[in-house]
């Protein structure tokens, strides 16, 4: 496997969904690779940290102008 | 994706009796996660906005056909997708699956450029605040729609097939655009957190 295609097939091997013969292939040139090696390792992490990072709470008058709505609604009986 | 309410099918269950303290109780628990995925597909916090509350009452109005065959986190997520796609359309910054995205899925090429191993991984690099800014200005580096893919994909961990399905698009394209936006958001983060990162970080917290 070149790195080209290594680099094509990332998405899937990150994602555990590659076939098991194309994942040997693909580590196998991992090993003698270094700069495909940080290139798979830094797009885990690049997914990682999307995923794993909470969002910020509601910015105050974005929660208070959602409540406002809220209660409008409610006032009017929404949504029996 | 968020954690789960602890009591929360009882808590559903009472805001779809028409219990509406339930319903606001679901909306604190999600709604911060629906601005960010607002956000992230709309790039503009007025949208983003928009389409918290739209989404939320659109939830709030239709909560009795909820069937409980998924977590409402990810129904309520359903609403908000589509809502915030009506804004890009309304933008004209979304277009539906083109002859030429057929084409572009068959040559999904994008080469690295950043190559550079990472430091200290980026939650102990950096401050939380500062992490969040970076990861809301990089993901607006992308075109809408691959930033509309890779939200739902890698943010909210649906499933290559529902996000194609729910944004009407075919598999290859989004993985072909998976595929670079990850690699593009590779680029984009080497340059805070590779080892030797050129860009400062937004407070200058190291």
């Amino acid at each position: 496997m070149r790195c080209r295609q290594v680099i094509d097939k990332i998405s899937e091997y990150i994602d555990g969904e590659l076939d098991p013969e194309l994942v040997r292939e693909l580590e196998r040139h991992l090993q003698h690779c270094e700069d495909c090696r940080v290139v798979v390792d830094t797009t885990r992490k690049t997914v990682e940290v999307f995923c794993h990072t909470e969002p910020a709470p509601l910015p105050n008058d974005v929660r208070e102008r959602l409540n406002q709505m809220f209660r409008h609604s409610f006032r009017k009986g929404e949504p029996n | 994706m968020p954690t789960h309410l602890d009591n929360e099918q009882s808590i559903v269950a009472a805001a779809q009796a028409g219990d509406s303290d339930a319903f606001v109780t679901l909306l604190n628990q999600y709604g911060r996660h629906i601005y960010r995925l607002g956000l992230s597909i709309t790039g503009n916090h007025q949208d983003a906005e928009d389409v918290l509350q739209e989404a939320s009452l659109k939830a709030y109005r239709a909560i009795a056909e909820f069937q409980g065959n998924s977590r409402f986190y990810t129904w309520l997520v359903r609403i908000a997708v589509n809502v915030a796609l009506g804004k890009l359309r309304k933008r004209a910054l979304w277009k539906e699956s083109s002859l030429d995205e057929s084409r572009e899925s068959e040559d999904g090429s994008y080469i690295p450029l950043e190559i550079e191993s990472w430091g200290e991984d980026p939650e102990k690099a950096c401050l939380n605040s500062d992490l969040r800014q970076i990861l809301s200005e990089v993901i607006q580096k992308l075109d809408p729609k691959s930033r509309t893919i890779f939200t739902l994909r890698d943010i909210e961990k649906f499933s290559i097939e529902e996000t194609a399905r729910l944004l009407g698009l075919t598999v290859p394209v989004v993985k072909t655009r998976l595929l670079r936006s990850r690699l593009k958001l590779r680029e984009e983060l080497t340059k805070y957190f590779g080892k030797d990162a050129r860009n400062a970080m937004p407070t200058g917290h190291r």
